[in-house]
């Protein structure tokens, strides 16, 4: 059956199956003449998962758009590795203001764009977890309540990056930052901390609310698409690993990202109006140690001695989300 | 027309007249009758093609003006007080990154003790963040300073807070010939972006500027306000004679060739000018500088105004700790290099009524020569004593 052949060739290289789709389905990274919304030179560290993220959600919005889009950016590694005066990595119409309120500056684009009869331009807002759970946490949620027509993207790696790897509220628990060292009986991140800003946007009741990762471009693609077929306020949480402040390899960054979503730490779903629509299923669970063990932030979870009582923790986390949104059962294939 | 209007109301309605494209706004006393009465504008479609955005907070209300700005709306907000620090960060960026955005502030004191009364602690907090600051002596000044802010602003590329005292002029009424929007058609042109966020053009706006161009940045920030000083009394000519009544200056002299000159700003100059005259009617030779732009800040103008003046009181309506007034300084740096004594007076702070018998005595006390470098005006020391008393 055609349908199989295309799930073949998708395993592995998705861009080779792209031949025998329909232009339309096509991967928008295998389109020669994509956007190129962030173009070469700017200075990300080699494998991060920002850059990779930003350029396959924003070269899916140019495409959903038609090119007709404005994006606003919070303050942040993205801003900062794109934008040294005098150059730009950027393609498309681009404001940075500050720090805490890129959502805000989204919202008056948008109003600004509906003053002026021109609602076929469509706004993206994007930043760091910094940006988006904390600092910028009362203006995304203003820009929510009053179902603003932004998609804002948040690029998760779990820290305060761009100044030195601090602890954010997406930091998980365990991780070792600069402000959460892997010292004495807790080491690392509290547990029992932390936000699922997914979770408080779906609250909200917004139109559109999805998770992503830079592992699945297709996946992150499609939610880019399908977030700007609704209008009003959307958000999109990527899940994008940072070798600089994970401590890890950044040929490594990709397969992180999977590994996160296959041991059930960072599930992957869709939500429209605060009720979920769709998650992406984990075939075989795997033990979160295979995600943990490769990132030097969790090394005190491996040396000098194994803390399975840690491990047990994170586990029992990964766990309860493949129970609550049902990612290993049968029917979500 | 004239008619008998309340200074917000006649804010809004000029405001209105601009035709803005996007108003954002956070509630706040004094400010409150100004954006409630755009609201009712925009609802009532009597101003069309307006998006009011309620935002969630001040910080908010700057960045939603910051993104419609950027994207080619006039953009208008309004704030006091606490609000006017809550946006502190955007008002800085909107400054820096040249956005014409118009801003009310309904001028009141800052806490801790919170206090909704007025003052003008809250925008001489804000004095270096880059905007032009006018201050309003009347509602009539109030009402016709946001037409030519705008126009300012533009022009410049640069944003415009229009000062005008909380509750002394935001809730009195007064007779106000409010401008219509035909009038405003032919001062205020319709707005030309120098930047905007545009999907067929695309540009980046707000990139990181390192230590290699930074200082040519400020540079020009600081170059635009020196223009502007040329282009605010030219505006207010213009305004002038569109409008048939006074427009916008740097000063505003009032007998300001006496041997004792008081500068101050804001509604204080009505009751200053009545005390003037009453001195002068008893021969003590006192005149009123008043100053419409504290920023840019007219120094040359006003040290010119000063040349023949035997002594200068600087009434202030803001305290700096630790200093005294904090326009006084700026006066004391306009007025360097010449030996003419300078008092400072702070009064009028968190509401405290400045009354013309307060004003009368200081004044006289002052042509004297006697008075102190710093006087808290009407200094309560009893009130004084029970709180040294409770240590
Ligand atoms: C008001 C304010 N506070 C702090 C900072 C310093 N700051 C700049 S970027 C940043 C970290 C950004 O973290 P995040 O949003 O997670 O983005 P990342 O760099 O990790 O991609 C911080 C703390 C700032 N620029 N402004
Ligand atoms: S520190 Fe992390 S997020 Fe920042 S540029 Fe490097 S890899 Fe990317
Ligand atoms: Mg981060």
């Amino acid at each position: 059956m055609p349908v199989n052949r295309v799930k073949f060739y998708q395993t592995g290289s998705y861009a080779v199956g792209n031949r025998l789709l329909d232009p339309r389905s096509r991967a928008v990274q295998s389109d020669p003449a994509r956007t190129n919304a962030i173009t070469t030179g700017h200075r990300a560290c080699q494998g991060c998962g920002e850059a990779l993220g930003a350029r396959y959600v924003l070269d899916a919005a140019m495409r959903a758009t038609g090119g007709k889009l404005v994006t606003v950016n919070a303050t942040g590694c993205l801003e900062v590795f794109s934008t040294p005066f005098p150059e730009s990595s950027w393609r498309v119409a681009w404001l940075h203001s500050l720090f805490g309120n890129a959502p805000a500056v989204a919202t008056g684009v948008a109003a600004a764009l509906r003053a002026q009869g021109r609602e076929d331009i469509r706004v993206i807002g994007q930043g760091g977890d910094g940006g988006t759970v904390d600092i910028g946490f009362g203006c995304l949620s203003g820009m929510f309540e009053r179902d603003d027509d932004v998609l804002f993207v948040c690029y998760d790696n779990q820290a305060y990056m761009n100044t030195g790897v601090q602890r954010s509220g997406a930091t998980p628990p365990a991780a070792r930052t600069a402000t959460t060292d892997a010292v004495g009986p807790a080491p690392g991140n509290a547990f029992g901390q932390g936000k699922d800003a997914p979770r408080i946007a779906m609250a909200h009741g917004i139109p559109y609310v999805a998770t992503a990762t830079v592992a699945d471009p297709r996946d992150l693609e499609y939610k880019v698409e399908r977030a700007m077929s609704f209008r009003g306020a959307r958000y999109l949480h990527v899940l994008v690993p940072c070798p600089l402040g994970w401590g890890s390899a950044a040929r490594d960054t990709v397969r992180l990202a999977r590994l996160a979503t296959q041991c059930g730490l960072f599930p992957v779903y869709e939500a429209e109006r605060g009720d979920v629509v769709a998650a992406t299923p984990i075939r075989a669970a795997v033990p979160v140690t295979e995600y943990l063990r490769p990132q030097r932030r969790f090394a005190h979870l491996f040396r000098p001695e194994l803390r399975t009582d840690v491990i047990g923790r994170i586990q029992a986390i990964a766990d309860a989300n493949i129970a609550r949104y049902g990612l290993l059962e049968a029917g979500h294939d | 027309m004239t008619e008998q209007i309340e200074g917000s109301k006649a804010v809004a309605r000029a405001v209105a007249a601009c035709r803005p494209r996007v108003v954002c706004a956070y509630p706040i006393s004094p400010q409150t009758h100004i954006v409630e009465s755009l609201s009712t504008l925009v609802r009532t479609g009597v101003l069309p093609g307006c998006e009011f955005v309620n935002v969630e907070s001040e910080f908010a209300a700057m960045s939603v003006a910051i993104g419609a700005s950027a994207t080619g709306a006039r953009a208008y907000t309004a704030t006091a007080s606490q609000g006017l620090l809550f946006m502190a960060e955007a008002l800085f960026n909107a400054a820096g990154l040249g956005l014409p955005i118009v801003m009310t502030v309904a001028n009141r004191a800052l806490g801790a003790p919170i206090n909704i009364w007025n003052d003008h602690s809250d925008a001489m907090s804000q004095r270096d963040s880059g905007w032009i600051q006018l201050y309003a002596e009347s509602n009539q000044a109030a009402t016709d300073l946001h037409v030519q802010a705008f126009r300012l602003a533009e022009e410049m590329s640069l944003p415009v807070m229009v000062c005008m005292d909380g509750f002394v002029l935001t809730h009195a009424c007064e007779p106000v010939e409010v401008p219509t929007v035909e009038q405003v058609g032919g001062y205020l042109p319709a707005f030309v972006p120098r930047q905007r966020l545009d999907p067929d053009a695309p540009v980046t706006i707000g990139a990181m500027v390192g230590p290699e161009a930074f200082t040519e940045v400020r540079y020009l920030a600081h170059r635009t306000h020196l223009d502007a000083l040329s282009r605010i009394p030219a505006l207010g000519e213009e305004f002038a004679r569109g409008f048939g009544r006074p427009g916008m200056s740097l000063l505003a002299p009032y007998q300001a060739d006496a041997e004792t000159v008081v500068v101050a700003l804001g509604s204080i100059l009505g009751t200053l000018k009545d005390t003037v005259d009453g001195l002068c009617a008893d021969g003590v030779s006192v005149g009123v500088l008043g100053l419409t732009a504290y920023r840019p800040f007219p120094g040359a103008a006003l040290c010119a105004a000063l040349r023949g003046a035997r002594r200068v009181v600087v009434l202030d309506r803001a305290l700096a700790p630790g200093v005294g007034g904090v326009v006084a300084a700026d006066v004391d740096t306009a007025l360097r290099g010449t030996r003419t004594p300078r008092y400072d007076v702070v009064a009028g702070l968190g509401g405290r009524p400045v009354t013309r018998a307060s004003l009368d005595a200081m004044l006289r006390a002052a042509a004297r020569d006697a008075l102190d470098p710093v006087t808290f005006l009407d200094l309560d020391t009893d009130l004084l004593a029970g709180a040294a008393g409770h240590g």
